[in-house]
């Protein structure tokens, strides 16, 4: 089976009722996401399939149609995203695990809606959990990296 | 030995986190210098000048012993170093390094002695200090009780003092001037011309030269880098790039990976199993026995977890109750029972008499058992390899681990390599050591072979050793408009004798603080003042949760004070302040009084303000909620918090903890319970077992005094006040008292 991630086209075989998740972690060890729950309901393990932000772990991988970016395909420590900069400017993360997926979440958000409200960004981010509390700074980071993209 | 010594070992047996078991503590012994653990593979040319600074040739390595689960430790003790060091700690390495004596915690345990933490003076400082000596004998390097800071302030800058003064000396020797003439900056030591010489020369020669101790420690004016707002934290950008290696991205080569279920009733045996389903899965290597459960061995994460749901297992079950409503039962049964009686270490006035005064305000509360859930579920990557074990794993404990994984593998301690890995949370999870038990006795079956074991979520929420389930009876009497009587009692599980014996094997003697802490030890003057803790029977093991007995006992103390409170028709928020006797706590409550323009708790229709205090960890921390009634339900507007430790060293760092922890407190108060049926919680994902989510989290407004005698740590201080705040500010805004959570039970939440 054949899959392009970050612009790398792979071939792995595994069984299509993998999930995404593992096929990128186990498989091409590529570790940026994470395993939360499995169930679709903390968001750590979002990538984006077409840009769109997907939970990795509840797609099976012989579902998959698109080209999929995860986090290192995002940005890189040298070459930031904007939603990656804002992170590091107001100092987001703690233990940081959920990050990888508040950040592909919030720049899929980002790319739909250049100016999101503290409600729109409620309502898209609130799939994405965060056990250290980091929502104010996420908040606030969202609304930052909003007003340099539209500079940009 | 000398009268505070007496005084201090005395106290200390009988008191509450006493940690005898057996062992003879002496001064000699505790004095006695511990080697420098670093000098024991030293190659040519390396310098390892006191146990956290090593230079070579190629660069200089910081040790940062206390494990970062979040809170930033990582950073705040290679911030420590450098300061007195004089480089960039961004420029070096950071490792938290083997686990070893040398990095004992000399500070967790003073929390634990029986004298309240506003209390300053001769036998409490003494008493406080003499908890180093336990902890140093039995090797205590632990993460926890909010202890990074308080423990590594002046010992990590004379450690980077000792590195940079012996590193001058060697400049001196080599060149011929006083060290007295040299300065350093930048990672180098500046001669009188003005050239300079690297460190990372000078390493060979600093090798030579018996360590410089004897300096001074540079005043806060001179600080480059603590208190110093924007200081970044040195994983940030691992953090927010994905980059950032957890126990669970441990990658070998030909690595196995594993999972585990074990029995839902945790620390029971298993029972009948029936693997011939799982065995003829897909990649699906071995299935093996453990300890209470069964081991999956697969080529990858997920194929072990679909074996290991196929399963069949017939458990056996524990004597104890198997449903929260028979642990409940168990807990109200204790609660005043003079045989469940452990400890009361407050007793002042005569409550008995003051109660019978007239008619006494009676109240009832309890709190539900709470998972740790970090993000990061429980994992271990362990290889057995000719007498060796070596273990890659986030953890609190690593020497516990080590000294575990030893008996388990039958070698010695010194045959186990702890590489201690960031963490994705923690809250006290990481202070169990079952998953690395289980990783190891997984990995003895594939000698030679990297094994990863991954806990599901399902797997990790049954087996989390929750926060204690605990119940509660305040009983009190007002008059003239004061509190005259204050008389609470509170029955728990006794936790840390039940944590202490899983990780070491040893007994705890006395009483169980954890009980009341965050409830005795409040620094009120009431004229007639006691708090009784009731030790109920071992059910569901239980450990430390963040903010460990204060969780509890924060709620209890404050919700019951508001009772009373407003039962003699004061101000809450006035009132705490003239029942308030230590000076950095009044300032607290005055601080968030005038930050929330407190004119009351009532506010406009359907609006209502609590205030909560807590002082947990000698940090007083007092929060001020304001709520608002809508048609679907409460809404949290804002949260004002004013907290004090003494001493800031990074106000970037402080106001992310201190928003974590009233997130943390808040969205359990609110949301929050595993509830128990056949030994085994129905919550067992996030579905189920929100903490709090974005939609929910409130405004927060943070600000930091430095009025207290003492540097403080301040990842938990901050989630004790928040569920009384809020349940305060709940009764300001509807009338309706709820004195158990989690609070939705009660009412809804927008």
């Amino acid at each position: 089976m054949k899959l392009t991630v970050n612009g790398t086209e792979h071939e792995v075989d595994v069984e299509p009722e993998m999930p995404l998740l593992w096929v990128l972690r186990d498989e091409l060890n590529i570790k940026g996401p994470k395993y939360g729950c499995g169930i679709a309901q903390c968001g750590a393990c979002t990538v984006h399939v077409d840009g769109m932000a997907v939970r990795s772990c509840q797609l099976p991988v012989g579902d998959l149609e698109g080209e999929v970016t995860t986090i290192e395909g995002l940005g890189t420590p040298e070459s930031l995203h904007a939603v990656q900069a804002a992170w590091v400017a107001h100092q987001v993360a703690q233990c940081g695990y959920c990050q990888s997926g508040q950040i592909m979440q919030a720049a899929a958000l980002l790319d739909l809606n250049p100016a999101p409200t503290d409600a729109e960004i409620d309502a898209v981010m609130s799939g994405n959990l965060c056990r250290c509390g980091t929502y104010p700074r996420i908040r606030a980071a969202i609304h930052d990296a909003a007003q340099k993209l539209s500079e940009a | 030995m000398s009268r505070a010594g007496k005084i201090a070992r005395r106290t200390f047996l009988i008191g509450s986190a006493a940690i005898a078991g057996g062992v003879a503590f002496g001064v000699y012994m505790a004095k006695k210098p511990i080697p420098n653990p670093l000098l024991d593979d030293l190659k040519d040319g390396e310098a390892a000048i006191t146990p956290f600074v090593k230079i070579d040739a190629n660069g200089i390595t910081l040790i940062t012993p206390r494990a970062d689960k979040g809170q930033g430790a990582y950073s705040i003790q290679a911030y420590l170093i450098a300061e007195e060091l004089d480089i960039d700690p961004a420029t070096a390495t950071i490792t938290p390094g083997m686990p070893r004596q040398a990095y004992y915690n000399a500070t967790v345990l003073g929390e634990g002695v029986p004298i309240p933490a506003y209390k300053e003076g001769f036998v409490a400082d003494t008493l406080r200090d003499f908890m180093s000596v336990p902890a140093k004998l039995l090797s205590i390097q632990m993460t926890g009780g909010s202890s990074t800071v308080p423990d590594g302030f002046d010992r990590m800058r004379l450690a980077g003092a000792t590195a940079r003064e012996t590193l001058k000396e060697a400049a001196a020797r080599r060149v011929g001037v006083a060290r007295g003439d040299l300065r350093t900056e930048n990672g180098a030591v500046i001669l009188p011309d003005g050239t300079s010489i690297a460190y990372t020369d000078l390493a060979a020669e600093a090798a030579e030269i018996d360590p410089i101790t004897n300096v001074t420690l540079r005043p806060a004016s001179a600080w480059r880098y603590l208190g110093k707002p924007d200081l970044p934290r040195l994983d940030m950008l691992r953090k927010c790039t994905g980059t950032e290696v957890y126990g669970i991205d441990m990658e070998f080569q030909d690595m196995l990976h594993a999972t585990v279920r074990a029995n839902p009733a945790v620390g029971t045996a298993g029972a009948r199993v029936d693997a011939s389903a799982a065995e003829a899965m897909r990649g699906v290597e071995k299935i093996l026995p453990v300890s209470n459960g069964v081991g999956v061995i697969a080529n990858n994460t997920w194929r072990a977890f679909q074996a290991a749901e196929v399963l069949e297992i017939e458990w056996s079950a524990p004597d104890y109750p198997g449903t929260s409503d028979g642990i409940f039962a168990a807990l109200e049964q204790a609660l005043g029972d003079p045989d469940s009686y452990d400890h009361r270490q407050r007793d002042e006035g005569d409550v008995d008499a003051a109660l019978e005064a007239g008619e006494i305000i009676d109240a009832r509360y309890r709190i539900p058992y709470l998972a740790h859930a970090p993000m990061e579920p429980m994992n271990a990557v362990v290889r057995v390899l000719e007498g060796q074990v070596e273990i890659w794993t986030g953890t609190q404990i690593p020497l516990f681990i080590r000294d575990r994984a030893a008996t388990i593998a039958g070698v010695a301690p010194e045959a186990v390599k702890v590489y201690v890995l960031p963490m994705g949370g923690s809250f006290g999870h990481r202070l169990e050591m079952t998953h690395v038990e289980q990783a190891v006795e997984l990995a003895l079956a594939v000698p030679g072979r990297h094994l990863k074991l991954t806990w599901s979520r399902e797997e990790d929420m049954s087996h989390d050793y929750p926060r204690p389930a605990s119940v509660a009876a305040g009983r009190g009497q007002v008059a003239d408009g004061k509190v005259v009587a204050f008389d609470l009692s509170v029955s728990q599980s006794a936790m840390a004798p039940e944590w202490f014996g899983r990780l070491s094997g040893m007994s705890l003697p006395g009483p169980d603080a954890t009980i009341t802490t965050g409830s005795w030890d409040q620094p009120f003057a009431i004229p007639n003042y006691r708090v009784t803790g009731y030790r109920a029977p071992s059910m569901v093991p239980v450990s430390s949760w963040r903010s460990v007995g204060a969780s509890g006992n924060g709620f209890y103390h404050d919700s019951f004070l508001d009772e009373l409170i407003h039962a003699a028709g004061a101000d809450p928020l006035a009132e705490r302040i003239l029942l308030c006797l230590h000076e950095p706590a009044r300032k607290v409550l005055e601080a968030v009084g005038e930050m929330s323009g407190w004119d009351g708790p009532s506010m406009a229709e359907g609006r209502g303000r609590g205030v909560g205090f807590c002082m947990s960890f000698g940090v007083p921390c007092a929060q001020v909620i304001e709520v608002t009634q809508t048609e679907a339900g409460i809404r949290i507007d804002q949260v004002y918090v004013a907290v004090d430790v003494g001493e800031v060293l990074d106000p970037t760092n402080l106001e992310a903890q201190v928003f974590g922890g009233v997130i943390f407190g808040l969205g359990h108060a609110m949301n929050c319970a595993l509830t128990y049926e056949d030994h085994a919680p129905l919550e067992t994902n996030y579905h189920a077992y929100e903490g709090m989510r974005l939609y929910q989290a409130p405004q927060i407004e943070v600000r930091a005094l430095s009025n207290g005698s003492r540097i403080r740590g301040v990842g938990e201080p901050a989630v004790p006040p928040a569920a009384p705040a809020l349940a305060n500010a709940i009764f300001a805004a509807t009338g309706q008292r709820i004195r158990e959570l989690p609070l939705n039970k009660h009412i809804d939440f927008v």
